[in-house]
């Protein structure tokens, strides 16, 4: 007879296999890491160009070229630019980071000969039109006003330019900024950023000799662009735990957003951090969620996170909740800080917890992409698969003790900046 | 190519297996054939509040998520008009846990008057978030109305508004259970590193002995042809205009549904489709544009919306829009354009095989169209549509007398 009342027997995650990618450079010096996995005929191959010359008097220079790059050329306009990356069926994705700006390539392998030479002329060719320019300035802003109507927009943005001041990672964008810019900016930025030297090519898929080769004949040869740059460097100080209130009248939740600076990757608690987020915010099972969505019903959803930049890392505890009840999901935050510093975890919330965050690293490595994503984790933060070995390691030997010792290092309600948009 | 066996237990239960060995994962998917459409006036928004229910424990496990959690197991559900879909990823080894759970809720749920309580306020909170607190966040719940009048179409999965989610009841709770949540009224398919014959004995063991149920039979009020160009207008603390234009469309089990979906990109996918660069960069109208399909299984949706720059007039931005649709309707796409979507739609199928649990979903959604099978053949449909097609079905669509418009005016 099955008896529905016992769970299965289970067991701990053990083997989780990382692929690193082979290390290749193009007959011009660019570094390219290739994940060559999976069966589907296609690829992704990302150009990886470092942030620089941050200027805060123009702190939207670096994601305009992002975003305008494709845009026009010597020889093609925006629209021909588009039609032929479509013709093709492939995708191509511009993505600005706090530290790195990415142009993203999905292409079905028989196409690829075709989209390269559109790729390549757009980091050589590109003239950045005026009208273009002008389109974009007004799109812009009517999406920025849309935006500062969002709660949670505005506590992010907030938030983030208390903690960071106005360097690229907390600039804190207003309407002025778009009608600030210049097309001769951008263009000076593009000839600055977008070249071999500042370049790193990361590709996945079915990636193969071939394919290679290709990459190499287009972004092996001479490229057009060699100003002089800088990479970006922030510093930071330490949060002093500051409420910003910001009343909306006609709201019916308000948005929470509180953190503050913290270690990023390359620092060895890093892990053990990670785990420390995890039991509060980091998944469905969490206290934040089990207290404040799941007891309560104050939310739809309340979590927390590290984020690892280049210069800096921060924690962060975001939600919206019901404005009647702002002022007791406080409470609750805080109560559920305090705890994790004054009480040890039991072994079985622990042990939970291990096996989840187990069971999720080997259910982020599916496919080719993901592997060059968790490479791209590493060497962005000048660190070798002994950090993976190492995260692994902690997970699963970390002791209720070091966790109340992180939780004390780490946590102090009372330094988090904290930003509320709504009503309290 | 997604590979699938597929068996049905003998209470009505069918199984998909989509063997993968290349993971170490698996992901047990959980299809149940009822959506928003399945309910009643008054009683709306229900199937997606019973969604979170679903997760309150059942009769002989008392909590769903710890267990799974504990076994390297995540999992999520999604309700729309049409369906529910319950799923689960977690290490292959463990896949055992993942029939106990599924199983035990199908069997039948706790029914607790706590999870019932904090669940309406959860999804009182959602309702907030997502549709009252967000600058056009109501628009589908004003459009749905304008576009249906009979079929239950008419409201959004969330609901018509937050009192009935509050007046929802216990007994309502376990009257919905028992009409749509068995095994004949479900999906389940399972895929990753795992063997058919494995889950075959799984399956047994865990679904067998539930019993099958009573069949529920559909039968949904019919929307009856349009015959007359609707409109509303709302004003409302935004900061821009916009402006939301619905048609009816065939269902997604007519044979030129394909051809809807490719209009719809050639109007709109990119930045190389005819609205982006007719109405946005050359006419400078809009600062968005979008044309898209409601993908239902009832008949659906076309719908165009966009934001007028400031200082646009309406009836200048309304007008740009309908030449773009005339113009569809009355001379051929070139062979370059047709080609264009077709590849296009190539390369998204392929791409989305690179992803196990979306492969999984395909399936289950798929076989509830009747035939998982037909997954494997949908890029055939799209590779033969002709361009003649694509003109009749413009031509006889964009019409203002099938039209609904919205216009959502910033407050001056």
């Amino acid at each position: 007879m099955l008896n529905r009342t016992l769970a299965p027997d289970f067991i701990q995650v053990n083997d989780i296999n990382f692929i690193a990618p082979k290390a290749q450079q193009l007959a011009n010096g660019i570094k390219v890491f290739t994940v060559n996995a999976g069966q589907q005929e296609l690829v992704r191959i990302e150009f990886i160009f470092q942030n620089v010359n941050y200027d805060r008097a123009k702190p939207l220079q670096a994601v305009t070229v992002n975003s305008l790059i494709n845009n026009g050329t010597k020889t093609l306009t925006a629209k021909e630019i588009a039609e032929k990356v479509d013709y093709y069926g492939a995708f191509l994705q511009t993505e600005y980071g706090a530290d790195q700006t990415t142009i993203t390539l999905h292409s079905l392998n028989k196409h690829l000969v075709s989209v390269l030479p559109i790729v390549w002329s757009i980091f050589n060719e590109s003239i950045f039109p005026q009208q273009e320019l002008d389109i974009f300035i007004q799109n812009q802003k009517q999406k920025l006003q849309v935006n500062l109507q969002k709660n949670d927009f505005l506590a992010r943005k907030t938030f983030a330019n208390a903690v960071f001041d106005n360097t690229a990672y907390g600039a804190d964008i207003t309407l002025e900024d778009y009608d600030a810019l210049k097309r001769d900016d951008l263009v000076a930025y593009f000839k600055a950023a977008y070249k071999p030297e500042n370049c790193t090519i990361i590709a996945a898929g079915k990636f193969e000799e071939k394919e290679f080769e290709l990459l190499n004949q287009f972004f092996g040869k001479a490229w057009e662009n060699h100003s002089p740059s800088t990479i970006n460097q922030f510093s930071f100080n330490a949060s002093s735990g500051e409420e910003i209130y910001i009343e909306k009248e006609d709201a019916v939740q308000s948005a929470i957003r509180m953190g503050n600076l913290t270690v990023n990757r390359k620092h060895q608690d890093f892990p053990k951090l990670q785990i420390l987020n995890t039991l509060l915010g980091g998944y469905f099972g969490s206290r934040l969620m089990a207290n404040i969505r799941e007891d309560k019903g104050y939310t739809y959803g309340i979590g927390s996170g590290i984020a690892s930049l280049k210069d800096a890392g921060y924690f962060f505890i975001a939600t919206e909740v019901g404005t009647a009840v702002c002022s007791s999901a406080l409470q609750e935050i805080e109560k559920e800080i305090n705890t994790l510093k004054s009480d040890l975890v039991e072994e079985q919330e622990l042990d939970l917890v291990r096996n989840y965050m187990l069971g999720s690293m080997l259910g982020s490595l599916e496919n080719a992409f993901s592997h060059a994503d968790k490479f791209k984790n590493l060497y962005f933060s000048g660190l070798d698969y002994s950090y993976y070995s190492k995260y692994i390691h902690t997970v699963k030997t970390i002791t209720p003790e070091e966790i109340k010792v992180v939780a004390n290092t780490y946590l102090d309600w009372n330094a988090m900046t904290k930003v509320i948009v709504g009503k309290k | 190519m997604v590979d699938f066996n597929r068996f049905t237990l003998a209470n009505g239960l069918k199984v998909l297996v989509h063997e993968d060995p290349t993971t170490p994962m698996a992901v047990l998917n959980i299809l149940y054939d009822v959506g928003a459409r399945d309910e009643e006036q008054g009683k709306t928004g229900f199937a997606h509040l019973f969604e979170h229910l679903m997760f309150g424990g059942s009769v002989n496990i008392p909590s769903y998520d710890e267990p799974l959690q504990r076994v390297g197991g995540e999992n999520n559900a999604f309700t729309s008009n049409d369906i529910t879909n319950y799923y689960i990823t977690l290490p292959a080894e463990n896949i055992e846990t993942a029939f106990w759970l599924e199983s035990d809720r199908m069997l039948s749920l706790a029914f607790s008057e706590k999870s019932l309580d904090t669940q309406r306020n959860v999804v009182m909170e959602e309702f907030k978030q997502r549709y009252l607190n967000q600058p056009y966040g109501d628009v589908w719940l004003k459009l749905r109305p304008l576009a249906y009048q009979t079929h239950p179409y008419q409201w959004a999965t969330i609901g018509q508004d937050l009192a009935q989610i509050e007046n929802a009841k216990m007994d309502d709770v376990k009257a919905f259970f028992k009409k749509h949540y068995n095994p004949q009224n479900a999906i389940l398919v399972v895929g990753g590193n795992v063997k058919t014959e494995e889950v075959k004995i799984l399956a047994e063991q865990w679904f067998g002995p539930i019993s099958a149920g009573d069949k529920y039979n559909r039968n949904l009020p019919k929307e009856l042809p349009q015959t007359e160009e609707r409109t509303l207008t709302v004003n409302a603390n935004v900061p821009l205009n916009a402006i939301y234009i619905t048609f009816k469309m065939p269902a997604r089990l007519d044979q030129t549904y394909q051809v809807y979906d490719l209009l719809s990109d050639i109007l709109s996918q990119g930045h190389s489709s005819r609205l982006y660069n007719s109405l946005l960069k050359e006419q400078k109208l809009f600062s968005d544009i979008n044309a898209y399909i409601s993908s239902s299984l009832d008949e659906g949706l076309f719908i165009v919306e966009g934001k007028l720059v400031a200082g646009v007039d309406m009836d200048v931005a309304e007008q740009a829009i309908w030449t773009e649709l005339k113009k569809i309707a009355t001379s051929l796409v070139s062979d370059d354009e047709l080609t264009k979507v077709k590849n296009k739609t190539e390369s998204v199928m392929v791409f989305s095989e690179m992803n196990l649990l979306d492969k999984a979903m395909n399936l289950a959604y798929y076989e509830l169209l009747g035939d998982a099978q037909l997954l494997n053949i949908e890029i055939d449909k799209y590779l033969a549509i002709t361009a003649e097609q694509i003109q009749e079905a413009a031509k006889i669509t964009f019409q203002k007398e099938k039209s609904s418009t919205l216009y959502y005016l910033a407050n001056a």
